[in-house]
């Protein structure tokens, strides 16, 4: 038993676990009680009651997910799991140390996942820029297909299975599921239409699950440990630990694994080492780049799904980004307008249009050519951008950081204009 | 022969796809091995020779797309769609600068500055001596340990100017030999 599931094997001033160290260590625990005679619906059960939720930035519950692959016997239809490793959420720096620090723990996680939805093929999607990632799985891999880990008749199931490891080249959008299906498939990686949902028609056509890296390393301790171990670590309705991270002007940032419900507080303040000195927080996005800010008073908060929500922004993927008292926050979400219309896949017109069109007009606020009007009008493309009005959720991520930024920080956008400067220049 | 149109080549009707060189193909080979069409094979090709000229040039974009039977105007499309494919020549060695929000509040527009002045390159510039082109890269993942950068597959942490100024003198050394 422990209480850091995800990272007790992860060292990062030694490399990885190999393999044998890896089971010596306890690990494939959770595929060897696959091989002790559960049935997948029996793992799709516990997964369901573990209360496990999607750790990629929505929070779907990772049970019901799988639930929604159509159930067949005939294991001649093909179907796909396929691993979120793009990792490229701005401020976000979680699922690299997982992929660094301990491979086996995913490929682990991975045969659990495919055994339940009875896929036999996977694809990690890995961002290209992130070598030594690539370099830990790939051994890992090959460890494990060395071992009879991947394989045929894996651990003795008559389940075959095997691990596809893609690296990508650099684009944000593939971390959107069926831009990344359409990108594993070759193709411009364009989101698709959904429904149909991946996992009835998603890779080539085939059922396909897509897991981020983290919510499948959630999987070996479920099965290993059990339900009720899994559900006394956390509280406030989420279970399970999670990765939290903090970067900005602290003095140890950095991300750790903790149980869900901790405070925002004890993880600025207390693993965050608190802001440096002649440094005070003004404001934080709580999860990563399309979060919406929230403000010091919000540091006793609870970091649970529901809780984060209830203050109008998201968990998302735990990534704390801190805004302290020296940095302009104009500049900031300017910084993050551009990585938005950069990344734009360019598929739909308000994303393609209105991302590049608000980026500008940070650029005119920067160099003191901004208007009051010009701020009416990233106003309004907070309601353009926002959802339900473009084809995936790119643009409306942006206007999280864009409209609560706007109504935080009003004096400083209106000072940009006024004072025909950047004050914090 | 197909009339081939490639979004950075003017309309050249003499343009030919080049050979790919043995190593090329055998690499392209094994990823056909993992996937079941040949198309998804584009980027990885792509990848392949990129790898091996140092960029993506019109006649290897022709070659990779004969070989894959897809054609060119799709994979130009995945080409020019990923911040990782050069369709220009590149230096010897790629800097990929990370200028996202958590290394912009560390300071980052700082330690591109005096990067830029070493190299006296800007982004999407090469250096004289053709070692380094230098790129801005969204989020490089390592936000713990902000500003960041990339040369080559290094990655490169914490930086300041000072750290640019004790990183750079070795490279020029090196490079103006």
């Amino acid at each position: 038993m422990t209480d850091r599931p995800l990272t007790k094997n992860i060292d990062l001033s030694r490399g990885a676990l190999s393999l044998k160290e890896y089971v010596a260590a306890g690990g494939y625990a959770g595929a060897r009680a696959i091989a002790n005679g559960l049935e997948p619906s029996d793992v799709l059960e516990r997964v369901k009651n573990s209360g496990l939720k999607g750790r990629g930035g929505a929070g779907f519950p990772t049970g019901l997910k799988w639930s929604f692959v159509p159930k067949s016997d005939d294991v001649s239809i093909q179907r796909y799991l396929v691993v979120n490793a793009d990792e490229m959420e701005p401020g976000t720096f979680k699922d690299r140390m997982l992929m660094e620090g301990d491979p086996h723990l995913l490929i682990e996680g991975m045969i659990i996942a495919a055994y339940t939805i009875q896929a036999t093929r996977a694809f990690i999607f890995l961002r290209g820029e992130y070598f030594d990632a690539e370099r830990s799985i790939a051994k890992a891999i090959a460890e494990a297909r060395d071992s009879g880990y991947l394989g045929r008749d894996i651990f003795g199931t008559g389940f075959d299975f095997d691990i596809v490891l893609h690296t990508s080249a650099g684009r944000y959008i593939c971390g959107e599921e069926t831009a990344l299906l359409n990108a594993l498939e070759g193709k411009r990686a364009n989101p698709r239409a959904k429904p149909p949902f991946p996992q009835v028609s998603g890779l080539w056509g085939k059922p396909t699950i897509v897991n981020n890296v983290e919510t499948l390393c959630n999987l070996p301790g479920i099965l290993a440990y059990g339900v009720e171990w899994y559900q006394s670590l956390g509280s406030g309705g989420d279970f399970g630990t999670k990765l939290f991270g903090v970067s900005g002007r602290v003095n140890t940032p950095g991300c750790w694994e903790l149980p869900f419900g901790v405070s925002i507080r004890e993880v600025i303040e207390g693993y965050g080492g608190g802001m440096q000195e002649g440094y005070a927080l003004k404001a934080f996005l709580p999860g990563g780049g399309s979060t919406d800010f929230l403000t010091p008073e919000h540091l006793d908060t609870p970091l649970t799904y529901a809780a984060i929500g209830e203050l109008g922004s998201r968990l998302a993927t735990g990534t704390m980004i801190l805004l302290d008292d020296k940095t302009c926050p104009v500049g900031m979400i300017g910084n993050l307008m551009k990585f938005f219309a950069h990344e734009s896949c360019g598929f739909c017109t308000p994303c393609r249009d209105g991302l590049p069109w608000v980026d500008t007009i940070f650029r005119d606020l920067e160099y003191g050519k901004g208007s009051f009007k010009d701020i009416d009008v990233l106003k309004d493309h907070v309601g353009y951008l926002g959802p339900g009005r473009t084809f995936c959720a790119l643009a409306p991520g942006a206007t999280a950081p864009l409209g609560s930024g706007l109504r935080l920080f009003a004096d400083e956008f209106a000072a940009h204009v006024s004072g025909a400067k950047c004050p914090y220049h | 022969m197909q009339q081939h149109v490639i979004a950075s080549s003017s309309t050249n009707a003499r343009l030919r796809a080049r050979d790919l060189t043995a190593e090329e193909i055998a690499e392209i080979e094994h990823e056909l091995t993992l996937y079941p069409t040949k198309q998804a094979v584009g980027l990885e090709a792509l990848k392949i020779v990129q790898r091996h000229q140092g960029w993506v040039s019109d006649e290897s974009m022709l070659a990779i797309a004969d070989y894959l039977s897809v054609p060119v105007s799709e994979l130009e499309g995945v080409a020019t769609f990923f911040n990782l494919i050069y369709r220009r020549p590149v230096g010897d060695k790629v800097i990929l600068f990370c200028d996202s929000v958590s290394c912009w509040i560390m300071g980052c527009d700082k330690v591109k500055k005096r990067l830029s002045e070493h190299l006296g390159i800007d982004y999407g510039e090469t250096s004289a001596g053709g070692e380094y082109t230098l790129i801005p890269v969204p989020c490089l993942g390592d936000c713990d340990k902000a500003p960041v950068m990339m040369v080559g597959e290094k990655m490169h942490r914490n930086l300041s100017c000072e750290s640019i100024d004790s990183l750079l003198p070795l490279s020029n050394a090196e490079g103006s030999k």
